[in-house]
């Protein structure tokens, strides 16, 4: 039967997937377009105009949704979880406080300067618009994860009365958690936003698109994951032994492990059952867990029957997991593998381009794979130690609750296919565009005509 | 230096500040989303042109007065969000439209266009409609009877019609020409409307709620706050007459009206303000029985104090490079 506590978990659970789905992109392509906006300051190239004014529509386009979905998380605080905020205000409360800050008015003022203001400031201002919305969102992305790590591993604060106080500030955000998850994130953010610029970009090419922006844009993403795919195993692994130091249950669910073991076995796939509290289908690399958390093959992993009663739900975590793990797999190999041809040929195969669409939302799905065991992870706590979920749920009917849930629903879905049909949309119809003329590019080079046709020969490289 | 006591009342006026100009603010792009012509689109590409940088920070104050309502009064959040669980999802869903149609409307296949410009109008109209009705709800203490819906609904009417004066004023202020004229006819009606409003709140507020009666009878400060409806009530007759004399030759004063509406939005306010004090939940709960711990609301107050001059500066820098009459908004 469903009641109040598990409509709003899922209303909630839907409220924040699909939120982040849009900073996720918009933290890391707005560096991006920063890029993009310099290296047109700098050569003054129209073709990086060209780039970077259709990535600014997409990124208008998918900030409005990060936005708008923004506003529903700090409503529901208050409709759904009333017990959160009344035992952990005082460090929620601040942390959220200086988001809205230092953050939101930052990002959302310089935007419409951003989107709107290219012919009324001078281009530095332009292209300092762009960075401040890129810092926005970042520092927004800080203060977030500052609160969310906080209630994954709570320090700094003491309980008076059944409510936390905060002791110490530095240690409230600067929790153990804190710095791998941020770096996770961003990384996370950086790679999504890469394969949706590849994506959205080869589906362009793959359509007749034989202008240079598209190439650019492409090249550019492939390069840049190649770079934050690797990084992101490193920071992956930190974050994983952070979490096996302070959140051993979350470990033992994401790696199946039941029995305490010494020498635990990887497991590559296998069918977690909660019921009778073991394993089925197992496929596993020996002692490979081990070496991975303890750096030692014979190192100790709890297992889940240490915290009977206390452990997160096994199989999401399990599952999703490896959802993340083999996206990022999949993502460190592709971008490998295509910068190499891309460096070598300066062009991609067709299969290799569709390869790419398949791409374009691969880093969606790892990111909500990857929030879906850190949160559910953190399962049966709201904050870790401190207080059950199940404690802090709203009294509001479940009729209430449902209905609420159902029209949220409806939009969200509703909105989430309009989104991706807009991308596409906007794609096919930039197919259209004429190529920049060698009269923008002559424009630039009036004071020395000479240069005009060794530019328009060379081109522009990435 | 601040001292403990002190820190709610200072909470409780940052956040009636960031909703006092998050009304005025969200409410003139608000309006202008409710007034969209839907047979002329031409006039509604102007108009949303008029309000499409601003919205988005606009809206950001509504985050700020929900947030620190969250993090200085927290027990308050969790009652009022409670009692208005509906409105409060409906207005969500009315910023979501409103927010996401402004992008949409601009990217989509032409034939789709009319379908998101609709659905900005009915985001601006739901999201302004159920802020009226929340506030209704509030006034009358979350009562459900018959009486405070009914108030409820009134007050619903009351603030869509206010934004939609706000907005025409915009309006009169961005535009030329035919769509200026325009404007002038819909603050005309929208005024008439507004006022009738917020002379019925003004006279039902006191009559249903003792303590509300009291404060504004008790002399010697009653006849300090006599001057706020009196002041309130010349600025619609000055609003009045200037509208009739509009458009001026070189579209002199066109700023009027708007500074006009700013200062009833004002005025309206600290006479709502002025019937609750010391009370975030009327007749329930006051400031200082909500407030959270001191050493939180001293950690975010000192950031505050920093901030929020930095947020005034730039967001005049933004409003001085998008200064003057409309133009074609175009980032493509």
């Amino acid at each position: 039967m469903a009641d109040a506590f598990l409509l709003s978990r899922i209303q909630f659970a839907a409220n924040i997937s699909f939120h982040i789905l849009f900073p996720t992109i918009t933290i890391a392509l707005c560096w991006l377009l920063f890029y993009f906006k310099v290296r047109f300051d700098l050569s003054q190239h129209p073709v990086w105009m060209r780039v970077y004014r259709f990535w600014v529509k997409v990124f208008a386009l998918t900030f409005a949704l990060g936005v708008v979905s923004g506003i529903t998380m700090s409503f529901q605080f208050g409709t759904n979880w009333p017990g959160f905020m009344e035992t952990v205000g005082n460090i929620a409360g601040p942390l959220l406080g200086y988001e809205v800050l230092t953050a939101f008015f930052l990002e959302a003022t310089f935007l419409g300067i951003m989107l709107f203001g290219i012919n009324r400031v001078p281009s530095w201002v332009h292209t300092l618009a762009t960075l401040i919305v890129a810092v926005g969102t970042t520092l927004s992305a800080f203060w977030i994860l500052a609160l969310n790590s906080w209630m994954q591993t709570p320090t700094g604060f003491e309980m008076r009365e059944g409510v936390a106080h905060a002791v110490d500030w530095f240690a409230i955000i600067f929790n153990p958690s804190f710095p791998y998850r941020l770096g996770h994130v961003l990384l996370a953010s950086g790679l999504t936003a890469c394969f949706l610029v590849a994506g959205i970009s080869a589906y362009r090419i793959l359509r007749g698109d034989n202008k240079k922006a598209p190439n650019i844009a492409l090249k550019t993403a492939i390069l840049a994951a190649a770079v934050l795919a690797p990084l992101q195993v490193v920071m992956g692994d930190l974050h994983g032994l952070n979490t096996f130091e302070h959140q051993p249950q979350k470990v033992a669910a994401m790696e199946g492990v039941w029995e305490t073991t010494e020498g635990a076995p990887l497991l590559l796939f296998a069918v977690p059952d909660e019921e009778n509290r073991t394993n089925h289908f197992e496929i596993a690399i020996p002692n490979m867990a081990s070496i991975i958390l303890t750096h030692d093959p014979q190192g100790k992993i709890q297992g889940l029957n240490d915290f009977k009663g206390e452990h997160p739900p096994v199989a999401p975590v399990f599952y999703g997991f490896r959802i993340m793990v083999g996206l990022g797999m999949l993502m460190l190999l592709s971008s490998w593998y295509a910068s190499v041809v891309l460096l070598r040929n300066n062009a991609l195969q067709p299969w290799q381009l569709k390869f790419f669409v398949g791409m374009t939302f691969s880093g969606w799905i790892a990111t909500l794979a990857g929030w879906y065991v850190t949160e559910i992870g953190r399962q049966p706590f709201l904050v870790s130690g401190v207080l059950k979920s199940a404690d802090a749920v709203t009294d509001i009917a479940p009729a209430n609750v449902g209905i609420s849930l159902a029209m949220y629903l409806t939009v969200y879905i509703a909105l989430l296919v309009a989104y991706i049909k807009t991308l596409f949309y906007m794609a096919r119809k930039s197919v259209e565009i004429e190529e920049y003329s060698l009269s923008e590019l002559s424009s630039r080079t009036n004071e020395e005509p000479g240069n005009q046709s060794e530019n328009a020969r060379q081109g522009v490289t990435v | 230096m601040i001292l403990d006591e002190h820190l709610p009342a200072i909470f409780a006026a940052l956040m009636a500040f960031s909703v006092l100009v998050y009304a005025i603010l969200d409410g003139y792009d608000l309006g202008v989303g409710m007034l969209l012509p839907m047979r002329n689109e031409q006039q509604r590409d102007t108009m949303i042109a008029s309000i499409g940088p601003f919205w988005d920070a606009n809206e950001t104050w509504l985050v700020l007065a929900i947030g620190l309502l969250l993090i200085a009064f927290p027990s308050a959040h969790n009652i009022i969000l409670k009692e208005l669980y509906f409105p409060a999802a409906l207005l969500l869903i009315g910023l979501i439209l409103r927010g996401v149609s402004f992008d949409f409307r601009a990217k989509v296949i032409q034939s789709r266009k009319d379908t998101w410009d609709k659905l900005f109008k009915l985001g601006s109209f739901m999201a302004a409609a159920c802020q009226g009705y929340m506030l209704g709800m509030f006034v009358m203490g979350f009562e459900s009877s018959f009486l405070a819906v009914a108030f409820s609904l009134l007050s619903a009417i009351g603030v869509a019609t206010a934004y939609t004066l706000i907005g025409a004023c915009w309006l009169i202020m961005k535009a030329e020409g035919e769509l200026q004229a325009k404007a002038i006819g819909w603050a005309r009606k929208a005024g008439y409307i507004a006022f009738t409003g917020i002379l019925l709140v003004s006279v039902i507020n006191p009559l249903i709620n003792e303590f509300v009666f009291s404060r504004w009878t008790t002399p010697p400060l009653a006849y300090l706050f006599a001057f706020v409806p009196l002041l309130c009530f010349g600025f619609f007759f000055m609003g009045y007459k200037t509208l009739k004399r509009l458009p001026l030759e070189n579209d002199e004063c066109c700023w009027l009206p708007f500074v006009l509406c700013v200062s009833i939005f004002t005025f309206s306010f600290v006479g709502l303000a002025l019937s609750f004090y010391p009370f975030v939940v009327p007749n329930q709960v006051t400031i200082w029985q909500a407030a959270s711990a001191p050493e939180s609301l001293r950690f975010i107050l000192y950031g505050a104090l920093i901030v929020i001059p930095c947020i005034f500066a730039y967001t005049l820098f933004s409003y001085r490079v998008f200064w003057g009459k409309v133009r074609d908004l175009r980032y493509y």
